[in-house]
């Protein structure tokens, strides 16, 4: 024991004198939330748009001011012709062109059926599809307005609750989604790297021609970065709480509990990352595309796993992110307990059983 | 029963004091390249042992060997009658290594390194401080300086310190003093001394040759093999031809002169002068003189010398060659 104790001394010796490192895996978490938080976003405001108005009628004035008091758009100009619409693209301010056809007004009272056009940059098709669908809705709501006047036989009326994330705030997916990527990064390339280090220096050599155990050794490596990554956990929740008003609906000792064993799969994955990673670079791309790609593309985190075809959602199922982001979720948002999440439980335990057994099988008492 | 003809390596051992190291027959590849070709030795206890040769010449694979962290494809070791693949737990707890590369932590200070060493062993440096008295005592008043930041003399000396504060019963060092000033090579090698007179086998592998003259014994090696074991004066003896040192004022010129004669068997520089043999055991030195002179050398110096380990192994490894070479 007293031998554990000097080997996990000399960790922290490491971790704490190089305080460059040091200073980026405390400070990433910071950056890394408010960078997600503020600037990367799928919320869209200020769309602007272009206006070509062939009918100039009560009803066009009309819903033009209802679709610009929205709060998305902005009028950028009104435009006269046809030929104006794909200038105003390329000038690229423009993000969406709405047309109404002629005589608009008086062929909705006579006909009952008028056609208005939307037009979009489908440059960039996230926004593209946000763009038409909020005028899609405004349109919708404001036909509902029209008919109020009328009496129509059927009418169904849909009425849309969100729940969980009522404002559907996207920052709410991405601390969550944050955590997962942090604590998977900084326990599994930390640990993988300081493993790798000894490895290259030539101090592995003389670690095993001592009495030291190789659990002793590599439990003196993890021990540290548990502690590290769970101040980083713990940073980012206060972080959410605090700046971005993210909501704690469950449990907090459950929450950290869960935060814990997502890091003992990471630290056990970082573990078997370094039985085969002779030399600090290799461990460090090893983590990076082995596991931030993964984390960020194939959690859900980012792109929601029901879209992807069924061969990318199996190979999902074996990103640790994707079952961690679930509980961390349903924890935070939905404020569930420990029975509903029984199963991401027992997916995380049996990958951190996987990846040890793993190890220990790979660990090399020797150099070879 | 053993029968009386080929008596067992065991039956034989009483009959003088066990080997702290014994070596049968050990090889070991990697991939292609052959880095120990059947190698054979016994080290005694107590004894001072070095293995000289180049670099590659395979002495860093075998002190990998003996130090458990590799395994040979064929053969067996023992060290402290322990077996080196079997018994390598046991082994570990009384081995003192220190590896070629510094391999101390240069972001912890001489005296951090030391505890930690001391601590992985289950010792104190307070315990065991008689042993590394002579050594540490040099270093100590650096000890919260990083190992990082001292010079190679005093990392060596760190190395050694850690790789002694466990009282090992036997202490392998590859190449300790490579890349060391002249003065610490002399002092380490005085320390290494003094630590035999406490009984620890130690032993000790070098690519400078005037470092054998310091060790009980030495076995020289290259490409893999050991060609000769013997003490470092046996190994001088053992040159028999006449060996003589020759200075003029230009060099390069001399080289290539003396390589043009028809006798000469080997013409290498040595410090200051060239060393030169010849085919024949007799040289005679007037007529060489003659021919440098003629040759429009100028100072010429001609003195017969005693062959020192590096002529010998230069002489041993033309030898070798030239037996590879008719085979």
């Amino acid at each position: 024991m007293k031998r554990f104790v000097g080997f996990i001394k000399k960790e922290f010796y490491h971790i704490l004198r190089d305080y460059r490192s040091l200073l980026i895996l405390i400070g990433m978490p910071v950056v890394q939330i408010l960078i997600f938080g503020f600037a990367i976003s799928n919320d869209i405001k200020d769309a602007k748009i272009a206006i070509l108005d062939n009918s100039k009628d009560e009803i066009t004035q009309k819903l033009t001011q209802k679709i610009l008091s929205s709060g998305y758009f902005i009028l950028e100009k009104n435009i006269s012709g046809t030929g104006d619409i794909e200038n105003s693209f390329k000038q690229g301010k423009v993000k969406q062109v709405i047309i109404f056809e002629n005589d608009f007004g008086k062929k909705l009272k006579k006909e009952g059926r008028a056609s208005v056009q939307i037009i979009s940059d489908a440059s960039d098709p996230n926004t593209a599809n946000i763009l038409v669908n909020y005028t899609n809705a405004i349109i919708s709501s404001f036909q509902m307005e029209m008919m109020k006047s009328q009496v129509i036989p059927f009418q169904i009326i849909p009425e849309v609750k969100l729940f969980y994330n009522p404002e559907m705030k996207s920052v709410f997916m991405f601390i969550p989604g944050t955590i997962t990527l942090l604590l998977m990064l900084v326990s599994a390339m930390m640990t993988s790297i300081s493993i790798a280090r000894e490895k290259e220096l030539g101090t592995m050599e003389v670690l095993l021609v001592s009495p030291l155990k190789p659990i002793q050794i590599i439990a003196g490596k993890v021990v540290p970065y548990i502690l590290l990554s769970f101040i980083n956990a713990v940073t980012i929740l206060l972080l959410g709480y605090f700046v971005f008003n993210m909501p704690f609906n469950g449990s907090l000792t459950l929450l950290l509990s869960e935060c814990l064993l997502f890091l003992i799969v990471a630290l056990s994955l970082g573990i078997f990352i370094s039985t085969f990673a002779n030399n600090q670079l290799t461990a460090m791309i090893a983590s990076m595309l082995g596991l931030m790609l993964p984390t960020i593309l194939l959690s859900g985190f980012i792109f929601p796993i029901e879209n992807m075809p069924g061969w990318l959602q199996v190979i999902c199922n074996i990103t640790p992110a994707k079952w961690f982001l679930i509980i961390i979720k349903s924890i935070m948002l939905k404020g569930i307990g420990l029975k509903y999440i029984i199963k991401e439980n027992l997916v995380l335990i049996g990958m951190i059983m996987f990846f040890i057994a793993m190890s220990v099988k790979k660990f090399k008492v020797r150099l070879e | 029963m053993h029968s009386d003809l080929t008596p067992s390596p065991s039956a034989l051992r009483p009959l003088r004091s066990t080997p702290s190291i014994k070596v049968e027959n050990i090889s070991k590849n990697y991939d292609k390249v052959v880095a120990l070709d059947n190698i054979s030795f016994e080290i005694n206890k107590g004894e001072l042992f070095g293995f000289i040769g180049p670099d590659g010449a395979g002495k860093t694979t075998l002190f990998r060997i003996l130090t458990t962290l590799l395994i040979p494809d064929k053969g067996i070791a023992t060290v402290e009658e322990l077996d080196v693949v079997k018994d390598y737990k046991k082994l570990r707890k009384i081995l003192g290594y220190m590896p070629g590369r510094f391999s101390l932590y240069q972001d912890l200070s001489v005296e951090e390194n030391l505890k930690f060493y001391a601590t992985i062993f289950n010792t104190t440096i307070e315990e065991n401080y008689h042993l590394i008295k002579d050594i540490y005592s040099q270093i100590e008043p650096f000890k919260k300086r990083r190992a990082g930041k001292l010079s190679g003399g005093m990392k060596q000396k760190l190395a050694l310190s850690c790789a002694m504060i466990h009282k090992p019963e036997v202490l392998i060092l590859d190449e300790p003093t490579t890349g060391v000033d002249a003065v610490s090579r002399k002092e380490f090698w005085e320390m290494l001394k003094k630590l035999k007179e406490s009984g620890i086998t130690i032993v000790v592998s070098t690519p400078y040759m005037d470092e054998a003259s310091l060790c009980d014994r030495v076995a020289l090696m290259q490409n893999g093999k050991i060609f000769s074991i013997d003490r470092p004066q046996n190994i001088t003896k053992q040159f028999n031809r006449t060996l003589i040192a020759i200075r003029s004022n230009q060099m390069y010129k001399l080289i290539n002169d003396l390589r043009g004669l028809e006798n000469t068997y080997s013409v290498y520089p040595f410090g200051d002068f060239l060393h030169y043999t010849s085919k024949e055991n007799k040289i005679n030195a007037n007529e060489l003189f003659e021919f440098l002179k003629k040759n429009e050398h100028k100072d010429v110096e001609i003195k017969e010398i005693e062959a020192n380990v590096e002529d010998c192994f230069i002489e041993l490894t033309k030898k070798a060659e030239g037996v590879q070479r008719r085979a």
